[in-house]
């Protein structure tokens, strides 16, 4: 993944706003207060949160006072250094074959589009591929999945509509062992993490997957809206209190909207970004880079 | 529903920490306000809405009300509330209707805002009314999108009318003319979710305003949105001349903060929440009680609606003096689960009471309905006496309740300590401002 690539040109966006901002910062300000300050509204505005906004803009400016540094430029690099540190702390998952993985989520945030994308990704990295349509709750979510499994050409194991979702999974195990699947990957319903026995059933899908297909490397990723605001931090801390989280899918990353509650997930609660959903069509899915994140930003 | 709870719980706080004898200083404003800012900030209101209803409220604040005042806390609340209420509107509203049938109702948003489900709720609402809705499949590009709305609409009891993956302009247009040969008095047109910046599909939207003349645009939005609230609710307002916003998802912990925002940029009034998966979950707006809700005044209208759908009067004296009594017992602790199972559940009403959103963190699971028919099982299983003193409950009394409940032990331990912890809550809750008004 280079420097021309897509979550970069989507990420120019974000940029564009971004440095304008900082380019009136740059134009109008001292190394004051104000600077801080305004540097603070910018990430807060890219939906960092204010704890960590704070806690990152305090250090900086604390660097640069005992640098006695005069410079802007330099502050922002110095910015750029801690956001990248802040986002680049894990080692990047490597999906080992056989792999199951299961994708869950609050509702709407775009868990089968994913599915669809992800599954054609492995495709194309010549992994065979079988989808489980676990979602058994949102109407014609099944068939949504079906769409996508077409698109990818890849097998889809589904059940009607109302079915017991651990079943879907239990079913689908079975067959992805008997026809020798590098990846499995799990679409479930949507669910507010606040709903009790939304997130049991969650629980029992996970122990499905655990007590049937010990050997397979199983990992668990939420998909996250790029568009949602500091309530990303409660659905990565409820779901990976009910399941354990291994990764995040940053999705709906085409808008204007930033995502920046990325920065403060990684400083606190150390799940990974692994995806980022960059479009509707199915290639629009790419590995998470905090470089060109971070540099995409600036 | 947590709606603005940990908004409230913040304001509650700073607000404790002010003046309450005498003036406030211009220094109390600022700190005051500062932590207003963050408060506002981390419930994702946008932060130039943030800094314009800072300042406005400060200055007021700093001006002469304030120093005639004798109780500058409350002077305080009284203005950052009366703002509040400013900009989220002041009044619940309604559909609007054609005087040239049928009404058309649109809908607009982003992907994975709730769109299709909310024409589901839509429809079912507007048939209880003794209307008759159809339904209109506009969203021709995400797969299955049809098929949803058949599955929705079929729930309601409404036709859904479709054209398969056709133009969207001239399905909404066809859709409209079914309904005035058929005798449908309000259309309801599902869009595709799309982006604010993607142009086509907002020249898309336009045209299909333009062809079938809607009384009412819908936009709908996620309750979790951030930031970015503001530009969207301000261009699809720009484009399409929304007569109303819908706020979606309410039923999680989100602070709800986009409302504000999204108010404050366009001026056009929340007219439903929707609070749950099912068709039924549909629930109209109320600014004021929800300012009251952020400023920790808790949404003591909506309680008391609440309470008197689901307790008698003297029931509810009955069980005040207990409160006060502190004679509190397994079989009151039973009634007490049952109707606030009728409230909609200890949390809700939790929610809404000043103070107390922080102080008892309760999860859906302690009020699981299975664990209330459980609870009730091993509360029946006890003797009178047992109920009334818990006390005497040893280890063969316990054998024989689990048994007679189909329970285990430790069931029963759980529930005899969740009982004990009640009755702890209880107490403190006669130490609350709120109760001792009562």
């Amino acid at each position: 993944m280079g420097i021309f690539s897509k979550l970069k040109a989507v990420l120019t966006k974000t940029r564009d706003g971004l440095s304008k901002k900082l380019n009136e910062l740059f134009a109008k300000n001292k190394l004051g207060e104000e600077f801080y300050e305004e540097l603070e509204d910018i990430l807060i505005s890219a939906d960092v949160s204010v704890k960590t906004t704070m806690e990152i803009v305090d250090e900086i400016r604390e660097t640069a006072i005992k640098e006695k540094c005069k410079d802007k430029e330099y502050v922002i690099d110095l910015l750029k250094n801690e956001l990248f540190e802040t986002l680049d702390y894990a080692d990047k998952i490597e999906f080992k074959s056989p792999a199951i993985i299961m994708v869950v989520g609050v509702n709407g945030v775009g868990k089968t589009t994913t599915i669809g994308k992800l599954a054609n990704k492995f495709v194309k990295e010549k992994k065979k591929v079988t989808i489980a349509a676990a979602d058994t709750f949102r109407a014609a979510a099944a068939d949504q999945l079906s769409v996508w499994a077409d698109r990818a050409k890849v097998r889809i194991i589904k059940h009607s509509e109302g079915a017991d979702a651990s079943a879907v999974v239990f079913d689908a195990i079975d067959s992805a062992k008997a026809q020798k699947t590098d990846v499995l990957i799990i679409d479930t319903a949507g669910r507010l993490h606040v709903k009790a026995n939304l997130m049991e059933e969650l629980k029992k899908m996970d122990r499905v997957v655990k007590r049937e297909y010990p050997d397979a490397n199983f990992y668990k990723l939420i998909a996250l809206d790029a568009t949602t605001g500091q309530n990303a931090y409660n659905q990565v801390e409820v779901f990976n209190e009910a399941v354990g989280l291994d990764g995040i899918i940053l999705t709906k990353l085409d808008g204007t909207a930033k995502g920046g509650f990325i920065i403060s997930l990684s400083y606190e609660l150390e799940v990974p970004v692994c995806f980022v959903g960059t479009g509707e069509k199915i290639d629009d899915i790419e590995d998470f880079d905090a470089k060109d994140f971070v540099e995409g930003l600036f | 529903m947590a709606l603005f709870s940990g908004l409230s719980e913040k304001l509650n706080h700073i607000f404790s920490k002010l003046t309450k004898h005498g003036k406030l200083t211009e220094l109390e404003i600022k700190t005051a306000m500062r932590e207003v800012r963050i408060a506002l900030l981390e419930a994702d209101v946008n932060i130039s809405v943030v800094k314009e209803f800072v300042s406005k409220v400060s200055e007021r604040a700093v001006g002469q009300e304030i120093l005639k005042s004798l109780s500058p806390t409350q002077q305080v609340i009284k203005i950052v509330n009366e703002e509040l209420i400013a900009l989220m509107g002041s009044a619940n509203s309604k559909l609007g209707t054609s005087d040239n049938p049928p009404t058309v109702i649109m809908m607009a948003g982003l992907q994975g805002a709730g769109k299709t489900t909310l024409v589901g709720k839509l429809g079912m609402m507007l048939k209880k009314q003794n209307k008759k809705p159809l339904l209109v499949a506009c969203d021709v590009y995400r797969p299955a999108a049809i098929n949803q709305l058949k599955v929705v609409g079929e729930k309601a009891g409404c036709t859904v009318f479709e054209k398969g993956q056709g133009n969207p302009v001239k399905i909404a247009k066809e859709g409209v003319a079914y309904a005035k040969s058929y005798g449908y008095d309000t259309v309801i047109i599902d869009t595709a979710g799309r982006l604010q910046i993607d142009e086509d599909l907002m020249k898309e939207l336009e045209n299909i305003k333009s062809e079938v003349n809607p009384t009412e645009i819908l936009l709908v939005v996620d309750s979790m949105t951030g930031q970015v609230a503001v530009e969207v609710a301000d261009t699809f307002n720009k484009r399409l001349e929304v007569t109303g916003l819908v706020l979606t998802k309410l039923d999680g912990d989100t602070r709800g903060g986009a409302t504000l925002s999204m108010k404050a940029v366009t001026g056009k009034p929340i007219k439903f929440c929707s609070v749950g998966e099912k068709l039924g979950d549909l629930e109209p707006f109320y600014p004021d009680r929800m300012a009251n809700r952020i400023l920790g005044m808790g949404d003591v209208l909506s309680l008391i609606e609440k309470a008197q759908e689901a307790v008698t009067e003297e029931e509810a004296k009955k069980m005040e003096k207990k409160f006060r009594e502190n004679s509190f017992t397994l079989d009151d602790y039973l009634s007490q689960f049952e109707t606030m199972n009728k409230m909609g559940g200890i949390k809700d009403v939790l929610a809404m009471l000043p103070g107390m959103g922080s102080k008892f963190k309760i999860r859906d699971e302690d009020i699981d309905e299975k664990k209330i028919a459980q609870t009730k099982a091993i509360i029946q299983s006890m003797t009178m006496y047992e109920r009334e003193n818990p006390q005497v409950i040893n280890s063969s009394r316990k054998m024989r309740i689990a048994k007679g409940s189909g329970t285990t032990v430790q069931d029963v331990n759980r529930l005899l300590k969740q009982f004990d912890q009640t009755k702890q809550m209880m107490k403190q809750m006669k130490n609350n401002r709120f109760f001792k008004g009562f």
